[in-house]
């Protein structure tokens, strides 16, 4: 347990070290998006991995965080950190709203009733015109500033901001793991008839689960809006996002605290790499290999590559 | 008697044409180890997640200490007191013994390190003080029902519903799970067990209520039952009985 | 407007006896081993590429080359089952969702891959034209889609229901432990049915072509349907999905119809979740 911990403070240490070292915006870029997609991969970890709810709705959360954040600077000039806590406010309602009937269902059907609660997300902002419907909204360019969230000349402190993020998500996930919450959620996960013989709520709990994993998740929406300063619905709530999202908990090893951490560190080089290296010839190559990666993690190793890194080690 | 704190009142429970209970009544005293026994598919698992609220009974009332619970949730049950294993293990095969228990715990103490201590407490109670780190799933069938009890044990029931917690075990491992439920009575806690086999808890019931085709046909001593007729033909069947009786009638 | 009402309501019934014809391979699937095929929607896709090349390659018209492209995904669903769903059978549901999931996504990059994003379209088939009734137009390629989905649907159920094959298809869904003592083989058994789900995909994606774009992700939209089509009609039941299909078809075009064609797949999936939400097991679906 010690050593885990020296070897967290030596990687988060080499990751706030890093800007200040190598000064190339592009890995700059890449970290910011590795430690985006970590952070709501621990979100999605939550609900999917420890509670075992998989969710293919939760770009929805992405989106309502990014729209919330745009939606309240361009109509009313409010500063995006305020669009944050607004953002996870209605994610939560959403969750909330959303959780409410669908968390009765089970297995399969949560997982098609996310997808189609995702899609119909999807095609609300997509016609939604005072969202600015298909085309989305572009930020007001505004002075740089740490209240305005916007930072023209360098990348460093998007990189500081989402860093941040990134570490209070990982601290949120070690709190629930840790905590009744966490173990109710895993006794979900496994059997359900057991937990509730033992007095737990299901629905409450799911709930919570489901929050949380909102709240992170429309934060990273917020960061998003600020950091790419352009949204449209395809971008942010795209039924692809959730996928990646899973996907990046089963690499890792689903309903392990690292798990998202280290899936995100593999599967967004492995997307941007192959990206630059096939270009436009090589499009859905990317989709193959990682598709190919799901099958196999999900026949032969569902604990993910947290197993690999912890085999021979201490429990 | 005592006062009785879990009532049964009418209890009927239908799924579509088929009667799984029919006006079942009896009442728990405080204490008391109560059988709940019959032949296959008389009713009793049925009864049973009646009581425990998994299904909503059609008619009639059980009555906890005075209020009715027929229509509440399984986990509100739980919380009552009122606590139960399954006829087929649900322990959590992918978590620690430890962890197992704690879920339970967790009922009572909301900080983890209360729980991991009331764990290791009933741990100790149940024998599991050297598993404490192994697998759930790892454990032997008769491991897993009792890490069953101890996990519902560890919710500081009142009252405590076994399903059919000896099948399936060997002698040996019989003897084990009376002299638990004995300890578990002397501890204060009422125990209804549902077995399908007379034999394991008729030297420790109190009393003994005896279901077949959904309905109660006989209620009392251990004693009292196995002399019943109607609880003989339930067992044996109307041609053992006749015979039966034919051997025994010249006799008297 | 009276006339443009009726046009919906046909349109709208056509297109609704195909949905059930790609709904009845997920449901018969899930119906027999609990798992959900999320790539059901791109062998769809899979199939409508086949029969767009063998029209482009050889000039084969999609109507016949409908044989060979059924036997193809016949094939494939078996492929699919050794090779994939076996080693999951049994496994948690997680790793079965990302196994389908897996597939789906593969699909979808092979296909981008191979073909690229573009649509691509049959400009003119032995199918083409109208039948004018009235009012109301009616297009061949429709019209023959719909005969040929009810015409599969019901070998489909006529397979299940009145073949010695079927009825072991069916005594293994039901009951598999009980089915292997009386000598049914519950894996070739599990194939067959893979093979027949995918196969029947295979026919609506030939019958398909005739009238609709093909491109990567046309699966994506047809296999949301084939759930809610399921879902609506319980999960495992052939006839609950055949009823869904056209009720899926009737509100998709009235919706659009009378609320704008941009809702028209909201309304269907608003229609699902309200279905699910009051009862889970579908309208025909046992509990």
């Amino acid at each position: 347990m010690k050593k885990g911990i020296i070897v967290l403070i030596i990687f988060l240490g080499a990751l706030a070290a890093f800007p200040l070292v190598y000064q190339d915006p592009f890995p700059r870029h890449m970290l910011i998006m590795i430690m985006l997609y970590a952070a709501m991969g621990i979100g999605w970890n939550i609900i999917g991995g420890y509670t075992g709810q998989v969710s293919f709705g939760n770009a929805a959360f992405f989106g309502v965080g990014a729209y919330a954040t745009a939606i309240l600077l361009v109509n009313y000039g409010i500063s995006p950190w305020l669009g944050m806590i607004v953002g996870c406010f209605f994610s939560v309602a959403l969750a909330i709203i959303v959780g409410y009937p669908c968390f009765r269902l089970q297995g399969h059907y949560f997982a098609i009733a996310t997808i189609a609660v995702g899609e119909i997300m999807l095609l609300v902002f997509t016609n939604w015109e005072y969202a600015g419907a298909a085309v989305g909204i572009y930020m007001p360019i505004l002075p740089e500033s740490f209240i305005n969230f916007e930072f023209h000349t360098s990348k460093l402190p998007y990189y500081y901001i989402i860093l941040v993020i990134f570490v209070a998500a990982l601290g949120v996930s070690h709190l629930v793991e840790r905590s009744r919450l966490g173990y109710y959620c895993r006794a979900i996960k496994e059997d359900t008839d057991g937990a509730r013989s033992l007095g737990i709520n299901i629905q409450r709990y799911k709930m919570i689960a489901f929050s949380i994993s909102a709240v992170i998740t429309s934060i990273c929406g917020t960061f998003y809006a600020q950091y790419v300063l352009y949204i449209h619905p395809t971008s942010t709530m795209d039924l692809m996002m959730s996928i990646q999202l899973c996907i990046i908990c089963l690499i890792g090893g689903l309903g392990k605290l690292y798990g998202p951490v280290i899936g995100a560190f593999v599967f967004i080089p492995m997307t941007e790499l192959t990206r630059v290296y096939l270009g436009s010839e090589g499009q859905g190559v990317d989709l193959m290999i990682y598709s190919m990666l799901i099958i196999i993690l999900a026949i032969w190793r569902p604990q993910g590559l947290w197993a690999i890194f912890t085999r021979g080690t201490a429990k | 008697m005592t006062k009785d704190m879990l009532i049964i009142d009418n209890i009927t429970k239908r799924f579509g044409g088929l009667m799984a209970n029919q006006n079942v009544s009896f009442s728990i005293a405080e204490g008391e180890i109560i059988g709940l026994i019959g032949p296959n598919g008389a009713g009793k698992s049925t009864l049973f997640n009646c009581i425990s609220c998994y299904y909503n009974a059609d008619g009639g009332r059980i009555l906890f200490h005075g209020a009715d619970i027929s229509k509440k949730t399984p986990e509100a049950i739980c919380r009552m007191g009122i606590g139960r294993t399954f006829q087929i293990v649900r322990i959590f095969k992918e978590m620690t013994v430890r962890e197992n228990i704690m879920i339970g715990a967790f009922l009572k103490h909301v900080k983890l390190c209360d729980a991991t201590a009331k764990a290791e407490e009933t741990a100790d109670l149940f024998g599991f003080t050297e598993k404490l780190d192994l697998p759930a799933g790892s454990l032997t069938i008769s491991d897993q029902k009792r890490l069953e009890v101890a996990r519902v044990f560890a919710t500081e029931p009142k009252v405590l519903l076994l399903d059919e917690m000896m099948a399936g075990l060997n002698i040996q491992e019989v003897r084990e799970t009376t002299d638990l439920i004995l300890k578990l009575r002397d501890m204060g806690i009422t125990l209804v067990l549902v077995e399908h086999v007379m034999e394991g808890i008729m030297p420790i019931a109190n009393r003994v209520i005896v279901l077949d085709y959904g309905e109660k046909i006989a209620e009392g001593t251990p004693d009292e039952v196995v002399n019943n007729d109607k609880v003989i033909q339930a067992y044996f069947g109307k041609k053992y009985h006749a015979k039966r009786r034919g051997r025994t009638a010249p006799l008297q | 407007m009276e006339g443009l009402f009726i046009q919906t309501l046909v349109s709208g019934l056509l297109i609704g006896f195909l949905y059930a014809l790609i709904a009845v391979g997920l449901t018969m699937i899930f119906g027999m081993m609990d798992i959900v095929n999320f790539a059901h929607g791109d062998y769809l896709m899979v199939a409508m590429y086949f029969s767009f090349w063998c029209f482009a390659l050889f000039g084969m018209d999609p109507l016949y080359s409908l044989p060979a492209v059924t036997l193809l995904l016949f094939g494939l669903g078996i492929l699919t089952y050794y090779l994939l769903i076996k080693p999951i059978i049994n496994a948690p549901m997680l790793s079965q969702i990302f196994v389908t999931f897996g597939v789906l996504i593969f699909l979808r990059g092979l296909a981008t891959f191979l073909w690229k994003v573009d649509y691509r379209m049959i400009p003119q088939t032995v199918l083409s034209g109208n039948i004018h009734l009235g009012d109301v137009y009616i297009g061949i390629p429709q019209l023959t889609a719909a005969a040929g989905a009810i015409i599969c649907n019901g070998l489909v159920l006529w397979f299940l229901k009145k073949t010695r094959l079927g009825m072991a298809l069916e005594a293994v869904a039901e009951d598999k432990e009980a089915a292997r003592l009386m000598g049914i083989n519950s894996d070739r058994m599990f194939a067959l049915a893979w093979g027949i789900g995918i196969a029947t995909v295979g026919v609506a994606g030939a019958l398909l072509t005739s009238f609709y774009y093909v491109f990567p992700e046309v699966g994506a939209n047809f296999g949301l349907i084939a759930f809610v089509v399921v879902a609506l009609g319980g999960f495992g039941s052939v006839t609950g999905a055949f009823a869904a299909g056209i009720i899926v078809g009737l509100v998709e075009v009235l919706s659009g119809f009378l609320i704008g064609p941009q809702f028209k797949f909201m309304f269907v999936l608003v229609l699902y979740l309200g279905v699910v939400f009051i009862r889970p097991q579908g309208l025909l679906g046992k509990k």
